[in-house]
Formats: C-alpha cells, sequence, structure tokens
C-alpha cells in the first residue's frame, strides 16, 4: 500500500512543478508568480482543493504526443476567501506558455459549471499566451466553450478576471464577459491583435505596453476595472473586493463587524460645498465620510473621471456608490461617465446591492464630438439601468442636480426610494444664466434686468425646496448627519420588495 | 474694564484674544475679509464685521476699514494680535484720536523701536548690550572696510531697512566687505527702495533668545523670563522654549533687567518682547525690540502662569500691574511647536486647500503635564492663500524640559491634520534629534543638520521593533475581523496562524504572537519579546498602544498593498505578511518611481491655462513653460535649465492633479 500512496505523491509533486523549475525561475525573473503560487496569495492558507490535477491533452499532431505535463496549463479547484467559497483557475505560463487547448478549456468549463450550480464565484487568473495552436480548431472550440459559461454565469455568479500576463486574441473575450477586470502594471497586456499585426496592416507602430498594457486599459479603454503594482497586490485586492460581494445573485450582500457608529457626525460636510457654485470639492470625501471606516473600494477609477463608482460598507454591509465628480468637467454626464455608471449600477442591481447615489451635476457634456459619439443612446445607458433597477435606490442630491441629468441620477421619478438634499442643492431645468438667457432674451442687451432677472430665477430655483414641496425630496438633510440618515435609509428597505414585469429580457441601448 | 473690545486680526491670535477676554467677561469683535467668511475667529466673536476682500492690504491691514468696524460696534479697544496693524505707529495714533484704546505700548514706543538704527542707538543709551558696530551709516565701499577691521570680523553688513535676509552679508575679511557692502546696497535700494547701510560684528555659534516684558502706564515694568527661540528656517521661528537651556541665573537677571531699563527708556506699556542673539560664551546682545504680543508667547504663559493677553487689556484699561518682579518665577518647562502649512517634503513649499481632517491632540491642563494648541482653523475649514502658513501653535509644558520633549512627541504624533502638506514630521524629527535634545542649538540648527532638507526621519531599532508589534496587533485583529464575514462555510472558517513576517519600508522582522482581545504578545525571532496592549479597532486611523508599558501612538491608514504607519516623522509602509505570502512577495521586483527629473510635473492641483511651448522646441533656463491656474491665480512653471521638449502631455483646459506630468524633456 505504501508504495501505492508514494506513487499519488510523486504524480503530485510532477504536477505541482508545471512546466519544470528551469521555466518557474524565468516565471520569477520577469517578477510574476506561477499559477499555484498566486492561487496561495489569492485564497485562505491550506484552503485550495484542486481539481483534474492530472488531466493531459490528447493532442498527437505537430509532436505533442511526446510532450504532456500532468494539468495541462491551467490549475482550477475551489477554496474560500475569508471562509467564504469561490472556483478558481489559473492559467501556467510554463506549461505551453499557458496556451489553451482542448482539455484546458475543459477544466475551466468544469468549474465554471460547478460554480453556478453551486452559486460561488468565478475568479480567473489570466496568464496564456493564446490558442494552443498545434490543437486548431479543438482550441478555438474550447475557447467558445468557455465564452457560452461567462455569458450564462453572468449574472448568476460574480466572475472576476485577473490579467497577469500576455492575454490576446480570442482570449480576451473571455474576460471581457465578466464583471471585474484587474490587471497587473509591466506585466500584463490584452489586445485582439498585437502590435506586429498592427503595423503589418495599419503601419501604425506601437508597442505591447501602449497598445494593451495596464495604463491604456484602465484610462483610455476602460476595458480593465484597475491596475496594481504587482501580482501580490493584486491577488490581494482581488481579496478585498470579493469580501464586498455576495457569492450569488441568489444571496443578500455580506455583512461583516463594524467599529464605526452608525450616527456619526462629520460636522466638516457643513462646509464641503464651496460658497460659489462653479468652485469645484472633492466628491471622494463625501463617500469617505458616509462609508463604514472611510473605506472605499473604486471601480474604474483611472477613467471618466467624472463619476466615480465603487462600494462601500453601511453598517457593515455593501452598498454600491455612483457620485458625480465636481473636480473633472465639472462632474457632468458625457459617454464614458454614462456608460461606467450604467454598467455599474447594472451590476448592483444584478447581486442585490443597494445602491447610494450622490448627485452635483450640471447636465450633459454638449458638443459634436459627444452627439456625434452617441450621447443619446449612451446617456440612456444609465437612465435605463437606474429605472430598471429594483435595489433600495437612495439618493443624496449634494449640489447641483439640472435639466435631463438630474432625472437620470437615480431620481424619485426612477423609482428611488429614499431621495434626499442637502440645503445647498439647487434642482432646476438649468442654471440661472442659461435659464434667464432663454426666458428673457428680448432683455438681454440690459445687463442690469439680467442681472435681477437671474437673482429671481436664483431666489426661487437655486434650492431643495421646490422639488421638496413637490415631493420629489423626501427631506432635505443637514450634510453632518449624512451618514446616519442614509444608513437609516438603507435600513429601512431591507425588506424591500420590487419586482419588473416578466419578459425574456430587456433591449437596453446597447 | 472695557465691555467690548474689536480684534483687529485673525486665525489663531484672534482666537487666542477671544478666550481671554471672553474669561474676563468682556465681548468681541471680529473682523474678517471674503475668504475668513467661515473662519474660526468669526465664529467665536460675539459680532463679526465684514472688512473686504482676501488680501491683507485690501482688508486687514486698511486702517480705515478697521476703524469703520469700531465706529459700526462701538468696542472701546482694539488688540492688534501681531502683524498686521499691530506695529503701526499711525494706526495706534488713529485710535487715540478716536478715543479708542489700543491694546498695545504707547506710540512714542512704537516708533522708537520701529526703526533698527534708532532702536539701537536708544538701547546703547539705556545701557544694553549692542552688537559692537558702527552706529552711523556707511558712505562707500572702503569707509565699509574700515569700520569692519576696526571691529573686527567676522562682520554683518545690513540694510538698515532690511528684513527676512534680504540685504544681508557677512564678510570675513577685507575684499568681502568691499564687496558685500556693494551688493548689500543695490539688494536694499532694490527691496527696500532705502539703501542705508550698517555693519556690525558678525556673532558665532548664535541663539536667538528673547525677553518678554510686561509694563503699565504707572510707571511699573517687570520681565517674565526669555524665550529660546534657536530653531528657525530662513528666520522663520519652527520651534521656541521656555526657558532657554543655555541660560544661568545670572544672565538671565542681566538680560531681563537690560531689556527693563530699555522699555522703561521708551515709557513702554502692555507686553513687548526685546530680542538679543547670544553667543556661544553667553554674550548677548540686543537686537530689535518688538512692541506687540509675540506669535511664541505661550510658552512664557506657561511657565510663568501669567494671562499675557488678559495683561496687556488690564494695562490697556489702565490698571497697574498685579503682579511684582519677585512674584515671577519660572515654573517647569515650555515647549511650542509651530505647525505650518507647509510640506517639507517638498522643501516647505506653501501648501492650500481643505483641512478634510484636522484633530489636534486633546488638550490637558494636569500636574504632569499639559497640552496646550493655540489653532485658529477647524476640520471642514479652508487654509488660504492669502496669510500666514502658520496654522496652530503646539505647546506642551512638564516639570522638566526631557519629559516637555516626550510629552510634544506625544502629542505631535497624536495630532491628525489631512487635506494640505503640513511639517508635522518635521516638528518630531526635530523632537528626536540628538542635538536639539542636548540643548546645543543655534539659529543654523536647520540649515546645518538637514542641509538636503527634509526626506523623512529614520527611527531606531528598537522604536522600529515596537512599531512592528503594533502593527501586527493591528493587522491580527483586522484579518481577525474579516474572516467573521457572513456566508463563510460552515466548519471550514478561515482560520490565522501564529507566525508573521512584518515588513516596515525595507526592514523585516519575522514575529509570532499570541493576540488576545486586550492584548498581544509578540516574540521577536531574536528571542525579544514586546506586550502589546492597544484599544484600538479597524478603521481607526489613530492607534494609541502600550508596548511594554510605554506609551506609542501612530497614525495608520490601510492602502492597497500596505499599511500606512506614521510616526516620530517616519512614514512607513508597512506589510505584515504570513511566512508563505513573505515567501512570495520577496519574488516581486521592487519598481523604482520614474524618473521625473525629465518631466515638468504639475506642482499644486490646477487647471492648464496654456502650454507656451511646442515639441521639439529648445527652451532655456528660466523660460516660460505652461501656466496652470490653482486657487484664481495664475502660475508660470519655468524652464529649470537648458533642454529640448520632447513630448508634451497635457494640454489647455485639462485640470491636473499634483505630480501629474505635463511635459517631458530630452
Amino acid at each position: 500500500m505504501k508504495e501505492i500512496l508514494d506513487q499519488l505523491e510523486s504524480r503530485r509533486n510532477e504536477a505541482r512543478l508545471g512546466g519544470g523549475q528551469k521555466r518557474i525561475d524565468s516565471q520569477h525573473a520577469k517578477g510574476k508568480l506561477t499559477a499555484r503560487e498566486r492561487i496561495d496569495i489569492l485564497l485562505d492558507e491550506g484552503s485550495f482543493e484542486e481539481f483534474d490535477m492530472f488531466k493531459a491533452h490528447r493532442c498527437v499532431d505537430f509532436g505533442m504526443a511526446s510532450q504532456s505535463i500532468p494539468g495541462d496549463g491551467v490549475v482550477t479547484g475551489w477554496g474560500t476567501i475569508n471562509g467564504r467559497q469561490v472556483y478558481v483557475f489559473s492559467q501556467d505560463f510554463t506549461v505551453f506558455g499557458g496556451s489553451l487547448s482542448e482539455t484546458h478549456a475543459e477544466k475551466i468549463c468544469k468549474v465554471m459549471d460547478m460554480a453556478v450550480q453551486n452559486g460561488a464565484p468565478v475568479i480567473g487568473l489570466n496568464d496564456s499566451g493564446g490558442a494552443r495552436i498545434q490543437e486548431g480548431v479543438a482550441s478555438l472550440a474550447g475557447y467558445a466553450d468557455v465564452f457560452q459559461r461567462n455569458i450564462m454565469a453572468s449574472g448568476c455568479v460574480p466572475q472576476i478576471s485577473v490579467i497577469m500576463g500576455p492575454c490576446a486574441g480570442g482570449a480576451v473575450y473571455s474576460p471581457a464577459m465578466t464583471d471585474f477586470i484587474f490587471m497587473v502594471r509591466d506585466s500584463s497586456y490584452m489586445f485582439v491583435t498585437g502590435p506586429d499585426v498592427v503595423k503589418t496592416v495599419t503601419n501604425e507602430v506601437v508597442t505591447a505596453e501602449e497598445l494593451g498594457g495596464a495604463k491604456t486599459h484602465t484610462s483610455k479603454s476602460s476595458v480593465a476595472d484597475g491596475a496594481y503594482e504587482n501580482d501580490v497586490v493584486a491577488l490581494s485586492e482581488v481579496r478585498r473586493l470579493v469580501d464586498f460581494l455576495p457569492l450569488s445573485s441568489r444571496e443578500k450582500p455580506p455583512v461583516r463587524p463594524f467599529f464605526d457608529p452608525v450616527n456619526r457626525v462629520e460636522d466638516s460636510l457643513d462646509t464641503l460645498v464651496p460658497p460659489n457654485a462653479n468652485t469645484p470639492y472633492d466628491m471622494k470625501e463625501l463617500i469617505q465620510k458616509i462609508a463604514d471606516e472611510g473605506d472605499f473600494f473604486e471601480i474604474q477609477q483611472d477613467f471618466a473621471k467624472n463619476i466615480l463608482t465603487g462600494f462601500i460598507r453601511l453598517e457593515g454591509s455593501t452598498i454600491g456608490i455612483v457620485a458625480n465628480q465636481p473636480m473633472v468637467l465639472a462632474g457632468c454626464l458625457d459617454i464614458d461617465s454614462a456608460r461606467k455608471a450604467a454598467r455599474f449600477v447594472r451590476f448592483c442591481d444584478a447581486f442585490q446591492i443597494p445602491i447610494l447615489t450622490l448627485v452635483d451635476v450640471p447636465g450633459f457634456l454638449p458638443g459634436t464630438s459627444q452627439e456625434y459619439g452617441g450621447i443619446i443612446k449612451h446617456g440612456a445607458k444609465l437612465l435605463f439601468a437606474y429605472g430598471e433597477a429594483t435595489v433600495p435606490k437612495v439618493t443624496v442630491i449634494v449640489r447641483k442636480a439640472y435639466g435631463g441629468a438630474y432625472d437620470v441620477m437615480a431620481s424619485k421619478h426612477l423609482r428611488g426610494d429614499v431621495n434626499y438634499a442637502w440645503p445647498s442643492a439647487e434642482i432646476a431645468v438649468m442654471g440661472a444664466k442659461g435659464a434667464v438667457e432663454i426666458l428673457y432674451r428680448s432683455e438681454l442687451g440690459d445687463p442690469e434686468k439680467i442681472a435681477a432677472r437671474t437673482k429671481d430665477y436664483e431666489d426661487r430655483f437655486a434650492n431643495p425646496f421646490v422639488a421638496a414641496e413637490r415631493g420629489f425630496i423626501d427631506e432635505v438633510i443637514m450634510p453632518h448627519s449624512t451618514r446616519r440618515r442614509v444608513a437609516r435609509a438603507f435600513a429601512s428597505l431591507r425588506t424591500k420588495v420590487l419586482a419588473n414585469p416578466y419578459k425574456k429580457h430587456d433591449n437596453i441601448p446597447l | 474694564m472695557f465691555k467690548k473690545i474689536l480684534i483687529a486680526n485673525r486665525g489663531e491670535i484672534a482666537c487666542r484674544v477671544i478666550k481671554s477676554a471672553r474669561k474676563m467677561g468682556i465681548k468681541t469683535v471680529a473682523v474678517y475679509s471674503d475668504a475668513d467668511a467661515e473662519a474660526l475667529h468669526v465664529k467665536m466673536a460675539d459680532e463679526a464685521v465684514h472688512i473686504g476682500p482676501p488680501p491683507a492690504n485690501q482688508s486687514y491691514i486698511v486702517i480705515d476699514k478697521i476703524l469703520d468696524a469700531i465706529k459700526q460696534t462701538g468696542a472701546e479697544a482694539v488688540h492688534p494680535g501681531y502683524g498686521f496693524l499691530s506695529e503701526r505707529a499711525e494706526f495706534a495714533e488713529a485710535l487715540s484720536k478716536l478715543g479708542v484704546a489700543f491694546i498695545g505700548p504707547p506710540v512714542g514706543a512704537i516708533e522708537a523701536m520701529g526703526d533698527k538704527i534708532t532702536s539701537k542707538k536708544l538701547a546703547a543709551e539705556a545701557g544694553v548690550s549692542t552688537v559692537p558696530g558702527y552706529m552711523g551709516l556707511i558712505d562707500d565701499a572702503e569707509h565699509a572696510v574700515k569700520i569692519a577691521s576696526e571691529i573686527g570680523y567676522p562682520v554683518m553688513i545690513k540694510a538698515s531697512a532690511g528684513g527676512g535676509g534680504k540685504g544681508m552679508r557677512i564678510a570675513w575679511n577685507d575684499e568681502e566687505a568691499r564687496e558685500g557692502f556693494e551688493r548689500s546696497k543695490s539688494e536694499a535700494a532694490s527691496s527696500f527702495g532705502d539703501d542705508r547701510i550698517f555693519i556690525e560684528k558678525f556673532v558665532t555659534q548664535p541663539r536667538h533668545i528673547e525677553i518678554q516684558v510686561l509694563g503699565d502706564t504707572h510707571g511699573n515694568c517687570i520681565y517674565l523670563n526669555e524665550r529660546e527661540c534657536s530653531i528657525q528656517r530662513r528666520n522663520q521661528k519652527v520651534i521656541e522654549e521656555a526657558p532657554s537651556p543655555f541660560l544661568d541665573a545670572e544672565t538671565r537677571k542681566a538680560m531681563g533687567e537690560q531689556a527693563v531699563a530699555l522699555a522703561k527708556a521708551v515709557d513702554y506699556c502692555s507686553a513687548g518682547t526685546v530680542e538679543f542673539i547670544v553667543d556661544g560664551e553667553r554674550n548677548f546682545y540686543f537686537l530689535e525690540m518688538n512692541t506687540r504680543l509675540q506669535v511664541e508667547h505661550p510658552v512664557t504663559e506657561l511657565i510663568t502662569g501669567v494671562d499675557l493677553v488678559e495683561q496687556m487689556i488690564r494695562v490697556a484699561a489702565g490698571e497697574p500691574l498685579s503682579i511684582t518682579q519677585s512674584e515671577v518665577g519660572i515654573n517647569g518647562w515650555a515647549i511650542e511647536s509651530r505647525l505650518y502649512a507647509e510640506d517639507p517634503y517638498r522643501n516647505f513649499l506653501p501648501s492650500i486647500g481643505r483641512l478634510t481632517r484636522y484633530r489636534p491632540p486633546e488638550e490637558v491642563a494636569a500636574d504632569a503635564i499639559a497640552v496646550r494648541n493655540d489653532t485658529g482653523v477647524f476640520e471642514g475649514g479652508e487654509i488660504s492663500m492669502y496669510y500666514d502658513p502658520m496654522i496652530a501653535k503646539l505647546c506642551t509644558w512638564a516639570p522638566d524640559r526631557a519629559s516637555a520633549i516626550e510629552a510634544m512627541r506625544n502629542a505631535l504624533d497624536g495630532f491628525e491634520v489631512e487635506g494640505i502638506g503640513h511639517n508635522l514630521p518635521f516638528l518630531s524629527a526635530v523632537m528626536d534629534h540628538p542635538r536639539f535634545i542636548s540643548g546645543e542649538i543655534t539659529t543654523a540648527f536647520i540649515a546645518e543638520e538637514y542641509p538636503e532638507g527634509f526626506g523623512g526621519a529614520a527611527l531606531p531599532l528598537d522604536t522600529m521593533k515596537r512599531l512592528a508589534a503594533l502593527a501586527v496587533r493591528l493587522h491580527v485583529m483586522t484579518e481577525e475581523r474579516a474572516t467573521q464575514i457572513s456566508g463563510a462555510m460552515a466548519n471550514h472558517r478561515r482560520a490565522l496562524g501564529r507566525d508573521w513576517v512584518v515588513r516596515l519600508d525595507n526592514t523585516e522582522f519575522k514575529v509570532s504572537v499570541d493576540q488576545n482581545p486586550g492584548e498581544s504578545d509578540v516574540l521577536f525571532e531574536d528571542g525579544t519579546s514586546f506586550q502589546v496592549a492597544s484599544d484600538w479597532l479597524p478603521g481607526q486611523i489613530l492607534a494609541r498602544g502600550e508596548i511594554d508599558g510605554e506609551a506609542l501612538i501612530a497614525k495608520v491608514q490601510s492602502m492597497p498593498g500596505y499599511m500606512r504607519m506614521r510616526h516620530r516623522g517616519a512614514d512607513l509602509k508597512v506589510r505584515v505578511y504570513s511566512p508563505r505570502h513573505a515567501e512570495l512577495a520577496a519574488l516581486m521586483h521592487e519598481k523604482l518611481p520614474p524618473d521625473t527629473s525629465k518631466m515638468l510635473l504639475c506642482p499644486m492641483p490646477g487647471l492648464v491655462v496654456s502650454i507656451n511651448v511646442k515639441e521639439g522646441d529648445e527652451v532655456f533656463d528660466g523660460q516660460s513653460l505652461c501656466t496652470v491656474e490653482a486657487m484664481k491665480m495664475e502660475n508660470v512653471l519655468r524652464a529649470e535649465r537648458k533642454a529640448v521638449v520632447t513630448k508634451i502631455i497635457a494640454k489647455a483646459g485639462d485640470s491636473l492633479a499634483v505630480d501629474e506630468i505635463i511635459m517631458e524633456f530630452e
């Protein structure tokens, strides 16, 4: 018997070595961890249960019959993050460059199927050179099998992708359909066609980093939701994110003990909004002062900075935040910010995460580039996302809420549950200056008259009370008590029941 | 006694005066500019009068505006604070015409002490020791050389109207005296429009020690001992203490008596300060007299128990002094640290903006130690560019100097200021500096000890271990809380190990921990162990701990991938790993911050108004590259040396954060 046991151990050891020590050393030399080492950081120590450790490819072409490495370039299984179950696949660059074979894909599909069935997130650690060319169409079929599962899992369980090496060609479309993509700076890149093809076809000369590095995808393309310094930090931050998320759409978000009093008063918020309506202030300060322990996990912080999205906790439980950021483009809505926020709102709604919206929006960004780019349809995405969301929605209008953008930002009219305003709120069709120029066009030549008209308009509309009189605002609240008021509003909504009419699915303006 | 007084000032000193007035039952009137509408002194005063736009020369120092405010409110007296109108004879005169009391000295004393040459003459006549020098004006360079060699080198060549180091030269020989004279003269002419120059002995190992005097209108005048203000940066005082660690009783008495003699010579009343320069042999020489309340007056109050502001008000109301010279003692030791909105890591560049967090340490007035914080700001307030960057004066008192320094260290560690750059880490570093601790300081302390500027304090190994021990406790608490999340698999919960690896920047310790709710035992690899007690809870910024019974206060913040820990002037990246994680983390490459020496970075958050060069341009030293608007002020960024612009990243209209790249050079 001992011999048999030893045999298992030696086969395991062989599998654990992946592509061999030389390739492991080369991975380390690049400042990258191996597939298994990454799992060690991601999961609770000792919690990983591996599947298909001995699974090998079945290819016999191009001399592959003689090259077989147990595991076939991907490590799969499940484990826990702070005791909560997650499924993981981690591509092993030391084995055939992490390339995807039919069997490699089967391993991924197996854990994805289990994840959906058992209601636990899937975390994919991507480090792959692409398709296993030797396998031809079998490899392509493998990709498509994974894509189909990404689609089916979407909205059932959270799917998180971490790009930790190359990810090119068709391979990008699996992460693309997951909920969050994180990248590692300087050692990861994603593109559909690489720099060589780009040069041949378009004559553009571009490096892999410029074409598809972490900076490109977090600040320009918005493909990635965040980028981190190295493997260790990226994986630790994924753990941090998972602590905010429910394991599946069947459950409510997790709750953990908190040490921050719900009724904490922040007097400094009374002076957050500057006296001059055109002076910016940092909306992040408000988010941090509302949040438990000031903890804000920001999503897409380098893209469309005129809107902030991310997660906080109130009373230990997750809340999704959408907030206009007056520091950038005066916090207006444009194509990028509408797309960014719409996707975030839909994620929250899919996973029962209540949404807090903080409003300071002067309207939509005007201009040909916006109109030609289709701001009408992109802006509609955010409007649609808010309107269809059935999770608890609490809104605080901090300063400006002008025009159509007021309607969009989780207004009462889009089934906002509790809509608060600070005394500094200005809820109106537009700013006083613009309104007067339209209403009193004939008086434009007389600056004195116009000034008087502007003042009249300001007195009448530059406040939250007109909206409050109509019930569009449930209550005007003191800035310093925002945390308590918002937390209590969400507490009152814990038992909210609201369902949209049955349909196969909606037709959001994509 | 007055029923209502007006404070013709702002910031901490206005608040300070209001406190004493309130204690005496006197109503107060604040004045404020547009920038100060929400300021603390306005909130504290019983009444407040708006006096104009933010720049001081359109508000706080416009005499007519103050006079209007007085008429409007019926204030019977005015306290000018320091700076602004406090030493303007014209203002005191205008008040007396109006029949309003000036809480300060008589006009004649202000005038007499206002001019450097006059005051020096008066001092010499009153028997005050003055720096050997030539009282008259210097005609030309040859005259300067003659005088200098008579006095004996080294000599200081100074502009009569000078200040702030402008128009000042030190000469060690004839050649330097000749050149120094010419330079000082032209600098003085351009800076002050007054090219009068005088020469005096240059004092070596100089200390700045000043005597607090207090006089009344009945001919009484006393001195309240000295303050040592040698810790200065470019003539700006940073740390003061009372008494001086250098003076003996005999020198103190001699200086005090001479100061009183000078005060009497000009019929001084109210509080005033006679500044001396003291050399290594305890020879002291008169520098100047400040005819007002001094910024650093609290240290005198702490060791004498006298409320100087109260005394000033009483004197102005005609009351005789209630204390005599023999009743003035020295009780314990007091230290003052000035908190400036200046970023020590950026060569003390003034920093403005919103105070997102401002939590001074708790003020205590106990027998063992006292902590006092004179401040004019509050959390959520705005630090504007228009006024002095000093935002608070943190003072500690204890029976002896070492205890006062220790109290200051802890008070600084417990002071939370966020949102702006500030010098707290620098102040902490000085408190731990062996030369400061020894008391062997001169006015060149900062220039000599921090010649390259300030880059954070290096902590001794023992302190690093204590911090590591605290960090482990905090980390384990944080992780324990994390394991208590809902939805964990029953019976398969995450268990934490006992062994940890702590990295504080690049110093690594391997430890093993026994963690209990109230305290932890942290055993280091070298066999030493610490018992850590702390009531810290996850999310709190201030972590107060007792490490083997010794208090330790650190500021902690969770950041992506590490915990930021600040303590005693050090700003550390702390990573606590399990042994396996530590092994893997060690494989990560150290990423060096990008070389920014060939880039133009945005020095403050602002809006790009214009880019003034094109890619490929060759730019020369001092050429304007870009204009950035911040706080409604246009700042021109200039080339520091000759270079070729290779890439322009920002464009007009962009709003940039601090340190964002504007352009790159070859």
